[in-house]
């Protein structure tokens, strides 16, 4: 273990909704100025772990340190450090942007020159400068995104908690909401935590945390998280997707799965089955494409469960 | 860092309800449109039409016209709480939930501001009031000042306590007609409060309990006694103004102790 506590020390970490079990024995650590990423479908405990180290809920069962402080102990302390931006919007809509987060800046005792100078340096960086007398009732969902991000960096918080930053942004406002964080992130060398349903979002941290049922299912960097579904992913492309399944099966005893209307599966040489498939069945395959498996197959490969059901997927 | 500084959240909390307040046109509009309504109608005829008791030689602006400022102001000061509802649902709340100044001052800033909205409203009306005919002394100007804002106060933490679990403005509105409209017709707004006497039937012994349990009871007379300078005749009851006094004060503290006391707790809101 390094000398510098964990952004987030968690054990044993179990939260309940009446006998409902949302959080199931969590316990692992996020460690400072990590992009860490909690991945897993909605309702598989991520809001409510949200919440938890965003200190909206009081703890139940378990510990949790921040930075070194006891989230039971010492709440007022670790307000200090975080700054959280929530899915659901926090601003004034009646407000302009500026006043927005001069809102913010009360709350974490900023005021008069201290506070103009956080409030012009949080709206640079999050490109917002020329919006600060507009009301936040007026702005596109890209841009009050930002000024949330704006508000939630104004008092130079140690660790930045995102939940689902990307929902309902076009792809045009998440590459500037991430490009933001990655800028923040190199000049302070904050910790950004944040929870996701979408995995080109959870591309970008660099540690996962898969979570299922309230339980974690894997943690490791996006990369080795596929690696250890090993080899290739390939994905074929046919008229009759069911039919080409039957087919594989009887010819090659492939494992293959129908996903979104493809047939898949995972082999050590994707490219050699290339070659075979076309050869055997030529006139069916529309197309075949051979790569590295996603996380999606790694989720589906530890808890049998699709990450999007309702294809909530980029 | 920054010491966190709760007088900041308190005073950031207050002047934001009045901007907000501002901005919407709606309510603006209403603020001032009630009372003028009330106003004219005085002003219309009303004042010739009402004697309190023949021969009493009190007048409808007299009895009346403090009461329905305190009407005005009552609705305005419980009504401006249900912005604690809008903050929860539009997500506000939420981030100053997470701040860490306490909770105490996200309370305070809220009664401060929705009482400072209740009682601009109530200064609009009393200068209209001045208009048919005001108490001279500035002693009583302070008097009913002090009286209607110790009662704004009161009321916004009523109010608060009452919004804080609740997660619709719609469940707002039936439970503060339920409890409003009583309190302000037991208050002695609307009618004076017959005294107590060995021979009164138990219904008035009755009717005369309730309204002298009603804080807003003392805060009415108390304000209509700076107003009109003269007392009730015979036969109604009318408590004295340093009582009065301590009733409004007691109120106005009891109620905010315990809308903070009633902030520091979870709802349902922070679990979903």
């Amino acid at each position: 273990m390094s000398d510098a506590p964990a952004a987030f020390a968690l054990q044993g970490v179990t939260f309940k909704y009446g006998d409902r079990v949302a959080l199931d024995s969590l316990g692992f650590s996020i460690l400072p100025g990590e992009v860490f990423g909690f991945l897993g479908p909605n309702g598989g405990g991520k809001s409510t772990l949200f919440r938890l180290l965003s200190t909206l809920v009081p703890l139940q069962l378990g510990s949790v340190s921040v930075l070194g402080l006891d989230l039971r102990l010492q709440v007022a302390g670790i307000r200090r450090l975080l700054g959280v931006v929530f899915q659901s919007p926090s601003l004034d809509r009646k407000l302009s942007v500026a006043e927005n987060i001069d809102c913010a800046g009360a709350l974490y005792g900023l005021s008069g020159h201290t506070l103009r100078e956080a409030r012009n340096r949080a709206m640079a960086n999050a490109g917002i400068a020329d919006r600060a007398s507009d009301r936040v009732e007026t702005l596109s969902g890209g841009l009050r995104r930002r000024v949330e991000l704006a508000k939630a960096t104004l008092h130079e918080p140690s660790i930045l908690l995102l939940d689902e930053p990307s929902t309902g942004l076009d792809p045009g406002a998440r590459v500037d909401l991430w490009d933001g964080l990655r800028r923040l992130r190199a000049s302070t060398g904050v910790t950004v935590v944040f929870t996701s349903h979408l995995l080109e979002e959870a591309e970008r941290a660099d540690r996962l945390a898969l979570l299922h049922e309230g339980r974690l299912v894997a943690l490791d960097t996006p990369d080795a998280l596929r690696a250890t579904l090993g080899g290739d992913s390939v994905e074929l492309r046919c008229r009759d997707a069911a039919a080409m399944a039957q087919q594989l099966l009887d010819a090659f005893q492939l494992n293959v799965r129908i996903i979104d209307g493809g047939v898949r599966f995972e082999a050590a040489t994707g490219g050699m089955w290339v070659g075979r498939i076309l050869e055997r069945f030529p006139a069916e395959v529309r197309s075949i494409t051979v790569g590295k498996p996603t996380l999606e197959d790694v989720f589906l490969a530890r808890t049998g469960h699709r990450l999007a059901p309702e294809g909530g997927g980029p | 860092m920054t010491p966190v500084r709760p007088w900041l959240v308190v005073r950031m909390l207050a002047w934001r309800e009045l901007v907000r307040f501002f901005r919407q046109r709606h309510r603006v509009i209403g603020a001032i449109g009630q009372p003028l309504l009330f106003w004219m109608l005085f002003g219309a005829g009303l004042r010739q039409s009402f004697r309190m008791s023949p021969g009493s030689g009190e007048t409808f602006l007299e009895y009346y016209f403090p009461g329905t400022v305190m009407l005005t102001l009552l609705f305005t000061a419980i009504f401006s709480t249900i912005s604690i509802i809008e903050d929860r649902r539009e997500g506000f709340l939420q981030s100053v939930l997470v701040g860490p100044a306490g909770r105490w001052a996200m309370v305070v800033g809220k009664l401060l501001g929705g009482s400072a909205i209740a009682m601009l409203q109530a200064c609009f009306m009393l200068a209209l009031g001045a208009l048919l005919g005001a108490p001279s002394r500035w002693l009583d100007w302070g008097q009913m000042l002090g009286m209607l804002s110790l009662t704004a106060l009161g009321m916004t933490g009523l109010g608060f306590v009452l919004a804080w679990r609740l997660d619709s403005t719609q469940g707002f509105h039936a439970v503060m007609n339920l409890l409003l409209m009583p309190m302000w017709l037991l208050s002695g707004a609307f009618f004076p409060m017959p005294a107590w006497t060995g021979e009164s039937p138990w219904s008035q012994v009755a009717l005369h309990a309730v309204m002298r349990l009603n804080p807003l009871t003392y805060c009415v007379a108390g304000t209509r006694r700076a107003w009109s300078g003269v007392d009730l005749p015979l036969g109604y009851f009318q408590p004295d103004q340093q009582l009065c006094w301590l009733v409004a004060v007691g109120f106005a503290v009891a109620l905010t102790l315990l809308a903070i006391r009633v902030g520091n707790t979870r709802t349902a809101g922070d679990w979903q």
